[in-house]
Parts: C-alpha cells; sequence; structure tokens
C-alpha cells in the first residue's frame, strides 16, 4: 500500500496511473453497485469493462428515479399547503 | 481511518431518532446504513452520505430549495408552467442543494454549482487537478479486505486487449458524471463513486420527502 503511494507520488503527471491503482477504484465502484445474484457468487473475479457498463446503467437508473421523484414532487407541492407548513414542522424539531 | 466526525454525531442520531419516529422508514434505512457503515470503520464518502445527519441536513436543504422554487414559479412564470418543466426546476434545486452538501469537495458537486454562475458569466474556471494525487491515495490507501461483508471479488488483470474497451466505457461514465468529460481515468471512477452515493441519498431524502407529503394530507403527522 505504502509502495503503491509512494510509486504515484514519484511519477510525473496524472497519465502514469499504475494498474494496481485502477483495480481498486473498479473494485471500490463494484461494491456500490447493486448485487444481481449469481454472477457474484460464481467467481471471485469481475472484469472491469462489465463493472463500468453496471456503473452506467445505475447512474442513468438514479438520474431517472430522481427525474421521477422530482416530477412527483412537484406535483405535490403545487396541491398541497397545509402539509408543507406541517412538513417544515416535523422536520426542524 | 474512521472519520471522527461520523462518530460524534452517533449520539445526536440517538436524540433525533425519537424525534423521528414518523419517517420511520428513511430514519431505519439510514439506521442500517449506519449500522453497516460502522463496522466497515472505512469508506470516507461511505460514511459521509449515509449518516443520519447528512440526510437529514440535506432534506433541510432540500425543502427550502423547494419553497424557493415554488415562489418563483407561482410569481415570475406563466400562470401554469408545464409539468415537465416544473419537475425539471424541482431537479435542479435538489441538485444544487445535494452539490452544497458535498462542501466543494469533489468535481461534479462543483460543476453543478458553477454552470448555474455559468449561465450569468464564465469566470468561473475549475480548481486544477492538485486535488488529484489526495483523491488517488484516499481510494487506494483503504484496503479492500478491511471493508464491508461483501465478498470478496478482484478485478480480471487489465490485458492489452481490454484497455481500449475499458477506456471508452469509462469516457462513456465521465459523460455521465457531470463535470467530469474531459477528466482522466482515475478522476472519473473516484468521482463516479462518490456520485452514486450522493444520489442515493438524493433518491432516499426525496422519496421520504415525497411520501411525508402524500401522506399527511391536512394533518401533520405525529411526533
Amino acid at each position: 500500500m505504502s509502495s503503491r503511494r509512494s510509486r504515484s507520488s514519484r511519477q510525473t503527471g496524472t497519465s502514469m496511473i499504475s494498474e494496481d491503482q485502477i483495480n481498486d477504484l473498479v473494485l471500490q465502484l463494484h461494491r456500490l453497485l447493486p448485487e444481481l445474484g449469481n454472477n457474484n457468487r460464481r467467481s471471485g473475479k469481475v472484469s472491469a469493462s462489465k463493472v463500468l457498463q453496471e456503473t452506467c446503467t445505475y447512474i442513468r437508473n438514479l438520474n431517472k428515479e430522481v427525474d421521477d421523484l422530482s416530477e412527483r414532487l412537484s406535483q405535490l407541492l403545487e396541491s398541497t399547503d397545509s402539509a408543507q407548513a406541517a412538513l417544515i414542522r416535523s422536520l426542524l424539531m | 481511518m474512521a472519520s471522527p466526525t461520523y462518530l460524534n454525531s452517533t449520539p445526536t442520531d440517538l436524540v433525533r431518532r425519537k424525534k423521528r419516529q414518523s419517517a420511520s422508514s428513511s430514519a431505519a434505512s439510514s439506521r442500517r446504513n449506519n449500522a453497516a457503515s460502522a463496522t466497515a470503520g472505512d469508506g470516507e464518502s461511505h460514511a459521509r452520505w449515509r449518516s443520519e445527519k447528512q440526510q437529514r441536513s440535506y432534506s433541510a436543504k432540500l425543502v427550502q430549495a423547494l419553497q424557493q422554487v415554488r415562489l418563483s414559479s407561482s410569481a415570475a412564470e406563466t400562470p401554469s408552467p408545464t409539468a415537465k418543466k416544473r419537475g425539471k426546476a424541482v431537479r435542479e434545486a435538489a441538485d444544487r442543494a445535494l452539490a452544497v452538501s458535498a462542501r466543494g469537495r469533489t468535481l461534479w458537486s462543483r460543476a453543478i454549482l458553477a454552470n448555474r454562475i455559468k449561465l450569468k458569466f464564465r469566470k468561473q474556471k475549475r480548481p486544477r487537478p492538485a486535488a488529484i494525487p489526495a483523491v488517488i491515495t484516499t481510494g487506494s490507501s483503504s484496503s479492500s479486505s478491511r471493508r464491508w461483508k461483501k465478498q470478496r471479488v478482484t478485478v480480471v488483470k487489465l490485458n492489452k486487449k481490454s484497455i481500449p474497451t475499458v477506456n471508452r466505457k469509462v469516457r462513456v461514465l465521465g459523460r455521465l458524471v457531470p463535470g467530469c468529460k474531459k477528466e482522466s481515468v482515475p478522476v472519473i471512477l473516484e468521482e463516479a463513486t462518490d456520485y452514486i452515493q450522493a444520489l442515493e441519498m438524493q433518491v432516499r431524502a426525496m422519496k421520504s420527502l415525497a411520501e411525508l407529503l402524500s401522506g399527511s394530507g391536512s394533518a401533520p403527522p405525529p411526533i
């Protein structure tokens, strides 16, 4: 671990990134992704491109979820007024 | 490597939990996440976006931002803006509140906030990658074995054939995360991990907010 750190500090710019660092980051990403069942249990290895693919899909899904929630919230805000006051009260207490 | 601020917030979480019985769904889920990240002890961004304290602060900011959206839309805009436009305004307000919660530590949050200012004048220059070595060491210094209970996996070695594929996909990912279109691979990966966790918190907060608004009706929820 420390050797990796010293290696990166010795290198000139950000272009000389070692594979280990990329692997670490990809692993980090993989841990965040929702588990999708059998392919995780079968082998102890994941391919980087698959993780990246799932990450893109997951981010798109999250964005879509936020958009849907925004629309729902905007409709709710339009229709209710006293509910908002009650909400603020409950949040601040 | 556990962040001390997170441990300090635990006693206040206990106090707040009693008062938040009404929003039990969000409190329960963040309590679960609290337990998970407490046992892991590691992962600074993981603890940051999953703590109940963070979600409460984001929810308060969100409510303020939404109030402003409401006021501006009823006063200035056309009498009946379309549902899409209203939804978009809500989304932008939510994103801005999320970016503020990030406290300027990440590229994507700065990009979201900068986009607003860019509309008026273009003097906002993104901070140079002096922060990048710090970002990389944070990512690589936390060992994977110490983390959480997911099954231990390793990444298949990148050989000569797969590197252009991986690069291509990282570019695609970079376009999805705001502000990372022209960054290098490790930066994009690091930003993506933080962005995903922030988005998850945003979803949780907005979901509980919507449930509160739709479920309460006219009577305030019992405290």
